[in-house]
């Protein structure tokens, strides 16, 4: 018999980005509220205060403020003929843990998607006709649009605190900006901040190629800041700490600099860690939750948690796999295209150059996650998808972003990886390394999905969750082409070495190296029940009193880093939350 | 012969008379300032608001106890202070005192029974307060506080601070001041300003010097050294006019947000003034804070421009100032990194220089001012040396819900290297304050390793 908890009238799994902002927001409405979050607590200080924190080995190689596969994990296939195993070490994606999620060690890139991203079906349609779409993948729209999404993108930015320069402001196109972005309705919050060399050489490559480079768009601050909150930031020092990292100089945007401190001032709401939620619980006739059951860590103990209102905002993989658990939809079958849960599981397509300069000196321990020049002259609204033979683009980015010894130690190819050789490799061109990265995006496919695992249980007893995923043809294709127009601009900055590193048609899914912590989808949003999981709102269809944040609402990934449109989802969430729904509880939809 | 011991004898038997009459004979009772209209109410609030403004939270509530209940560990010349507990418990709080009583140990330090407080309690400064504040206290403590039972540890001090009616005399040299308030008269807001500044917000306690007699040396506005600066408990209580002084230095918007977040452009409530901050300004409207700031500006006779608003909310950006003409060769030394720089240098570059920067500006609102900042040039130097051993933090407020930590180097740097560092800092940016010893080092880090 699990222990009962008092009655909330809000129940928030998981207190990262998307779990603050709805507890801020419905503490503001006077709501009793309790977050649940399975992992510590932590906070600036002292969980990552200086100089512990840039610790690299215990934090960026073992990966120390991450979950832990021993206390919740997924089994990986490529494909529906492979039997999926357990990721027992982490490799590919690094999913976060404790107070702050994700949001705490994040690298601070902070993009909203292109206009035409969340249009793309109408985007293919009305522009080379439906026949380009490849069989198998899920092409579809998102069922909100970019203008309705603006004010809610302004206002997580200016809550999060970002720096940049607006490329579009209110249409009006501006040099020095993203000419290629959506409209914004204000500028930045606050202003870029100062680049380093190799973003520089970039920059000045680019411009000569005719491409229109600009700062970019960074989680982390160039001044001292304060937000709508109150809350504050200081001015960024380049350490290059940042992603696996909480920040200690109050520089990166996270829910600790942008909203907690607020948050735990209020006194309608709590929080409780080392609450791992195992299930939502519906309602008899299956129409609403009742509210959450959750394992709590210090009592040994189930205990049900019941509440009026649901959040579900915990990692995207997270998010699903509790779906699929608690019947909050159907799970999503690619051989029928019935169901929806699992459904439009995507992942990110990277790639990027690599050059070496005998007589540059790039100081490589300077930097910040989200540093340096960015062109996005091969952006989805950019590219000619009939012409080209794929459905998506990328942007390209220099700029050291990561200060860190232990793995910012790029060699030329055949360099020994050990033994004097290495020691002379890098003796010879540590410092003397750049590189350009291209960030492309994903589609979503019928053969890419997430269900739960016939095999293998947690520790709770509950399946695991299974992630069926290969890499697929049409973004392979982007990734070549983005090969194809990046050597040339490489070559043009004359490095005495340039290594290429693009996968290519019939490459293989590898979940062991790290490769973006950009998993999206399973939770899909759509006009309807029968296409995904949530409405526009967020809202699930099956429970009209569950909410689920998150990346895992995203129809196909954007070539974009997805934290500014998660952020916007949420302020939009919480809007019609706070508007529409707490007045009369129902289906918004 | 007979006639001189008659009179000794007489003057003897006098003596013990006056010194018996001086030990037991009751003190009188100042009259209330105001008379109040037998049917006066409070204005609902007001006696929660006047126990913010006065701060009876910090010194009346222990580390981790019930509000008002006392038992704080007082420090004072004389040995330590338990303070009172003073929630409507009738056994071990004020619940059986009447409201003359009340007043009596606000305006005169006397408590029911006729005890003598010891001027840890700020009557010196309540005695100034309005009759219909120190009204409405009573009647929120009485009415609104809950009673809570907490017998608190009794105050032993030694001989002769023990004999409390000696503190009778020390009354006639320390209130030469009539109870109640006597506006100067420069504006309906200052006027405020200085009505809490001088009475509840007892500022003079701690930013007015002290008497060869440890009174106030300076109670009201009238005085010449009101708030010229303070020793308290080891720390600064940096003064708040003349040359240099914040006040001065500062416009009436940063003074404000100083006192009602605890932050501002420059600097950062640590130590006690931390403690004022968290427990009572944090909680005053944003027209006393200003009013409070305006006064203080304008005490010496400097203009005073009052802006509308303070500590608003953002989205703000704050960019970080360059190193000004005095900072300025500290600021180049410190950029151009030459390895043969000073040890102070090289452990500023090394710990200090990320948040605080080469211009010793820090960043606005979070990172405090190194440079003309009273805690690194005080005349006290174990404040600046705790700050870099045991770090120091600033409590989140409404208005500024971040709480801001800077964490300790104590694990990082010894003794002679704290020293170094902390010499370097007093002399850098134009700075010139006297250098800090190892041993000095190795006292607070003792202090503190033992508390």
């Amino acid at each position: 018999m699990a222990r009962q908890e008092k009655k909330k009238d809000v129940v928030i799994v998981g207190l990262g980005w998307t779990g603050s902002i709805a507890g801020i927001e419905l503490a503001q409405e006077g709501l009793d509220i309790v977050a649940l979050e399975r992992g510590h607590d932590q906070d600036t200080v002292p969980n990552f205060e200086y100089p512990q924190q840039i610790d690299e080995l215990k934090y960026g190689v073992r990966l120390k403020m991450m979950q832990k596969p021993s206390q919740q994990t997924l089994t990986v296939r490529r494909n529906d003929g492979e039997t999926a195993l357990p990721y027992r070490s982490l490799g590919s994606f690094l999913p976060g843990n404790g107070v702050g999620g994700a949001g705490t060690h994040w690298n601070g890139l902070n993009w909203r998607p292109q206009p035409v991203e969340l249009k793309l079906r109408s985007h293919v349609r009305d522009n080379w006709g439906e026949q380009i779409i490849p069989e198998g993948m899920n092409l579809r729209d998102y069922p909100i649009s970019y203008d309705e999404m603006e004010p809610f993108f302004t206002q997580f930015e200016k809550v999060a605190g970002i720096s940049g320069y607006a490329g579009n402001l209110n249409g009006e196109i501006r040099e020095g900006g993203n000419p290629f972005e959506g409209w914004r309705s204000e500028d930045y919050p606050m202003p870029p901040l100062p680049t380093t060399y190799d973003a520089s050489k970039f920059r000045d490559a680019a411009k000569a190629m005719g491409y229109h480079p600009f700062e970019a768009p960074a989680g982390i601050a160039s001044t001292a800041y304060v937000n709508p909150y109150g809350m504050q930031m200081g001015p960024c020092n380049f350490c290059g700490f940042c992603e696996r990292y909480g920040c200690y100089q109050y520089s990166k945007s996270s829910p600790q600099t942008s909203i907690l401190g607020a948050l735990k001032r209020m006194p309608n709401f709590e929080y409780r860690t080392k609450s791992e939620v195992l299930r939502v619980e519906l309602a008899a006739d299956g129409k609403t939750a009742t509210g959450v059951t959750y394992w709590d860590e210090e009592a040994g103990e189930e205990v049900f948690q019941p509440a009026d209102i649901v959040i579900l905002s915990s990692y995207q993989l997270n998010n699903v796999h509790l779906m699929l658990l608690s019947g909050l939809g159907e799970a999503y079958n690619p051989l029928t295209g019935e169901g929806t849960l699992g459904k439009n599981y995507a992942y990110q397509m990277n790639g990027g150059v690599s050059m070496f300069f005998k007589e540059d000196n790039f100081n490589p321990f300077v930097g910040h996650g989200a540093n340096g020049q960015v062109i996005d002259d091969f952006s989805i609204s950019q590219n000619d998808f009939g012409a080209e033979g794929f459905i998506g683009g990328s942007y390209w980015r220099a700029g050291t972003f990561n200060g860190q010894p232990i793995r910012n130690m790029p060699l030329p190819k055949g360099t020994p990886s050990w033994g004097a050789g290495w020691k002379q490799g890098i003796g010879e061109w540590y410092g003397h390394a750049m590189s350009i990265g291209s960030h492309g995006s994903h589609m979503s496919y019928a053969n890419n999905h997430l269900d739960l695992d016939p095999t293998y249980t947690d520790r709770h007893g509950r399946p695991l969750m299974r992630m069926t995923f290969n890499w697929q043809d049409n973004d392979l294709r982007m990734n070549q082409f983005m090969k194809r127009k990046m050597e040339p601009l490489a070559a043009s900055m004359n490095p005495d070495i340039m290594q290429a590193g693009f996968k290519d048609i019939g490459a293989q899914y590898d979940v062991r190296p790290y490769q973006t912590t950009h998993n999206t989808g399973g939770h899909i949003m759509a006009e309807n029940a029968r296409e995904g999981a949530v409405n526009r709102y967020s809202q699930t269809f099956k429970a009209h009193n569950v909410f689920a944040m998150g990346a895992g609402n995203f129809v196909q990934n954007t070539q974009y880093n997805p934290t500014g449109l998660v952020g916007g989802l949420a302020y939009h969430t919480v809007h019609a939350i706070r508007t529409q729904y707490l007045s009369n509880p129902r289906p918004l939809v | 012969m007979r006639t001189f011991l008659r009179i000794i004898g007489g003057l003897a038997v006098l003596g013990v008379i006056a010194l018996l009459a001086f030990i037991f004979v009751p003190v009188q009772r100042s009259k209330p300032a105001q008379e109040l209209a037998a049917d006066w109410q409070p204005e609902p609030g007001q006696g929660e608001y006047v126990m913010h403004a006065s701060d009876c939270v910090a010194c009346h509530t222990a580390e981790d106890g019930a509000p008002l209940a006392g038992g704080r560990a007082i420090a004072s010349p004389m040995g330590t202070i338990w303070s009172t507990n003073i929630t409507p418990d009738a056994e071990t709080g004020i619940g059986e005192w009447s409201y003359d009583e009340f007043r009596a140990a606000m305006v005169d330090g006397i408590a029911k029974g006729g005890t003598h407080l010891y001027p840890a309690m700020p009557y010196e400064n309540y005695r100034l307060m309005k009759e219909e504040d120190i009204r409405a206290l009573y009647d929120y403590i009485m009415a609104d506080v809950a009673p809570v039972k907490n017998q608190v540890q009794e105050t032993q001090l030694k001989f002769p601070f023990n004999l409390r009616f000696g503190i009778r005399a020390w009354n006639w040299l320390a209130l030469t001041h009539d109870a109640g308030f006597n506006p100067v008269g420069a504006s309906d807001l200052q006027d405020r300003g200085q009505y809490l500044v001088e009475g509840p917000g007892h500022c003079a306690a701690c930013h007015s010097p002290r008497t060869p007699f440890m009174s106030q040396d300076g109670v009201t506005a009238d005085d010449d050294s009101f708030l010229a600066g303070g020793v308290i408990d080891g720390w600064n209580a940096p003064a708040l006019r003349g040359e240099g002084s914040a006040p001065q230095e500062w416009s009436v918007g940063e003074l404000a947000d100083y006192l009602a977040t605890g932050r501002n452009t420059h600097s950062a409530a640590n130590g006690e003034m931390g403690l004022v901050v968290e427990h009572s300004l944090q909680y005053l409207t944003d027209e006393d804070n200003l009013a409070m700031a305006a006064f203080l500006k304008g005490m010496d006779g400097a203009e005073v421009k009052v802006p509308a608003t303070l500590a608003a909310a953002g989205p703000t950006p704050l960019p970080p100032a360059a190193a000004d003409a005095a900072g300025e060769a500290t600021a180049k030394l410190l950029t151009e990194a030459s390895p043969e720089m000073p040890l102070g240098a090289r452990l500023y570059s090394d710990n200090c220089i990320g948040c605080h920067f080469a211009s010793g500006k820090g960043a606005p609102g979070i990172f405090p001012e190194l440079q003309d900042n009273h805690l690194v040039t005080g005349s006290e130097t174990a404040p600046l040396i705790s700050v870099i051993l045991q770090g120091a933090e600033v409590s989140g407020t409404a208005k500024r819900p971040m709480t801001l930590r800077m964490q300790g180097y104590a694990d990082r740097l010894s003794d002679e290297e704290v020293a170094e560092l902390a010499s370097w800092l007093r002399k850098a940016w134009g700075n010139d304050a006297g250098p800090v010893s190892a041993a000095d080092v190795a006292a607070v880090r003792g202090a503190s390793a033992s508390h």
